[in-house]
């Protein structure tokens, strides 16, 4: 795996959990966890490509819209559940974290941070909408529709009663330089947050 | 047959079974001896692990791909699909497809020799059901010597046999696409069948089934009856895309007669349909898919149903599909997870309403090579990449 997020994620997931991954791409991560970990469960995606991906891997995808909730698994039905670089995108991102921690206590989520010093820049001084690495997008054809910080994100936790258990940030392009030191809200550019049910 | 193109199987030729342990139906009869023909592509490998079975539809047959001989205009039904280097492939994959009893392509049905009576079997030839199919299928399974397929294949009605095996075979399936199916009829779908029904029934060439006895064919029925099920094969879209209201003429004749292109499109298909079916395999065809459900044994609970099965599934619906629509596929998935029973569920763009699974499409391709890739490499039928 080459993105540092997913090899976190990787380790935080515990052996045999049975997981739920909400926009799984090419199956990369449940594929890993599988053969490493012995990890069980199935992936959401919406994303032709990523789909044949996973039915190539023998991954278990099912073609859904994380949008249109997630009716179809019973409350409790998962151990965890893994998010990544979805969030931003989501209709209502309130709602698919309510379905999250319906379906399991626990969640792991990752998105990027809006808040991030160069996102600043471009806004704060030069007054365009920001792009980077991780929000490569134009303003007008960004599937990215609902850009939050990282405070945002613990102040909806807060307010939904979610407890942050473990929370580690990407800073810039060091892949694998993760820390959770020193002003992330600024200097975050990727934050992976592990969530429990309070 | 025009020129046989590399990736065809080319030249094939049906083969029969003969079956005399008899065979316990649903219905409550027994078959006492029947023939099963059936075509293979690719060959067997010495573990005997690499079989596929590929189950058919409501018309379909054992012939579902390469040509029978030189004069043959088309090929076998599912040509897009089974082959050297497509989907399913047959340089990698022993393919076995038969013609299920009671159907009237050379399988013992309606129109075959009753031992008992020295009559055709006619009306009396016993109503079948999907899991009297599987059954017959372990038995030709056990004849070729395969003790558990690759993969169980199969659109529509031939979906719904997938399912089955995965259910009363379990232990013989390693792999099972459900492609285009549903886990039960609706109301609606079993309204347009007993249209169907309707039609071939009240023809007065019907003759109550002995038609045969009669030297009479029920043509008028056998053609409403397929031009209502044909307009539930196509979608909207595409009958728009392929006729929309043209005309054969250049104006209106107000008469009867045929005007509009979708009607002589419907009337054609009616006829050529009506001379090369039987009657009775239509209406008892129909009939298993109406009768087929296997949560009802469970109370309605299809989760519960799909217990036994063991395997990994692949299940596809296509968008534009109003007979078997992708929320009735999404049924079975969602069945299939609260089962906790493997499954990726793909639902493909097209055009082209039920039909579409019979057809080539980019991204249908794409799925169903990659499902068959991981079949393989899971019976270590090739290196992994």
């Amino acid at each position: 795996m080459n993105r540092a997020d997913l090899k976190l994620i990787h380790e935080w997931v515990p052996q045999g959990a049975h997981i739920l991954d909400l926009a799984c791409g090419d199956g990369t991560l449940l594929d890993a966890l599988a053969r490493d970990k012995g990890v069980t469960g199935y992936g959401l995606e919406i994303d032709s490509e990523g789909i044949t991906a996973c039915v190539a891997k023998g991954v278990n995808v099912i073609e859904q819209n994380i949008d249109d909730g997630l009716a179809n698994f019973d409350d409790q039905a998962c151990d965890l559940v893994v998010m990544t670089q979805a969030l931003q995108a989501l209709r209502r991102p309130d709602r698919a974290l309510d379905e999250m921690f319906r379906v399991a206590d626990e969640a792991i989520i990752t998105f990027p941070n809006f808040a991030y010093w160069r996102h600043r820049v471009h806004l704060g001084i030069r007054g365009y909408m920001p792009v980077s690495k991780s929000l490569p997008h134009a303003w007008y054809d960004t599937p990215n529709i609902h850009l939050s910080t990282f405070n945002d994100f613990e102040q909806l936790c807060r307010d939904k009663g979610l407890i942050i258990v473990d929370r580690a940030v990407g800073i810039g392009d060091h892949e694998g330089h993760w820390t959770s030191r020193l002003w992330p809200n600024l200097f975050g550019e990727i934050a992976i947050f592990r969530v429990t049910r309070g | 047959m025009p020129e046989i193109a590399r990736d065809s199987v080319g030249l094939v030729t049906p083969q029969t079974a003969h079956f005399d342990d008899p065979l316990d139906l649903a219905c409550g009869m027994t078959l006492p001896a029947y023939d099963l023909v059936y075509e293979t592509y690719g060959t067997l490998n010495a573990e005997r692990s690499n079989a596929v079975l590929i189950c058919h539809a409501l018309s379909g047959h054992h012939h579902a791909a390469g040509y029978h001989d030189a004069e043959e205009r088309k090929p076998g039904w599912w040509d897009a699909h089974i082959g050297p280097g497509k989907s399913i492939d047959t340089e990698r994959f022993f393919v076995v497809s038969l013609n299920n009893l009671g159907g009237c392509h050379g399988s013992t049905g309606p129109a075959s020799l009753n031992p008992e009576t020295g009559r055709l079997w006619g009306p009396e030839f016993p109503m079948m059901t999907v899991g009297d199919w599987v059954h017959s299928q372990a038995r030709l399974a056990d004849r070729l010597g395969i003790e558990r397929f690759a993969a169980v294949i199969g659109g529509s009605l031939g979906g719904m046999q997938a399912l089955q095996w995965s259910l009363s075979y379990p232990e013989r399936v390693a792999s099972a696409a459900v492609i285009a199916a549903t886990p039960r009829l609706s109301a609606q779908n079993i309204a347009f069948n007993e249209v169907a029904r309707q039609a071939i029934r009240s023809d007065p060439e019907f003759h109550d089934g002995w038609y045969a006895e009669h030297s009479a064919i029920p043509r008028r029925g056998l053609k409403l009856a397929r031009m209502v099920g044909h307009i539930t094969y196509l979608s909207a879209d595409a009958m728009g895309h392929k006729f929309g209201r043209d005309l054969r003429s250049d104006e209106f004749n107000f008469g009867y007669g045929v005007e509009f292109q979708v009607e002589s499109y419907l009337r054609y298909q009616g006829d050529t349909f009506s001379t090369s079916f039987d009657a009775n395999t239509y209406l008892l065809m129909t009939k298993a898919l109406d009768y087929f459900d296997p949560a009802s044994l469970h109370d309605g609970d299809l989760a519960q149903a799909l217990a036994p099965a063991r395997c990994p599934f692949l299940v596809a619906s296509f968008t534009t599909d109003w007979r078997f629509p992708p929320s009735r596929s999404r049924e079975l998935v969602d069945a299939l997870i609260r089962a906790g029973k493997p499954v990726s569920y793909a639902n493909i763009d097209s055009r082209h309403g039920h039909d579409a699974f019979l057809m080539p499409e980019p991204r249908y391709q794409a799925v169903f090579a990659a499902f068959m890739s991981r079949v393989a490499r899971d019976l270590g039928l090739e290196d992994s990449p």
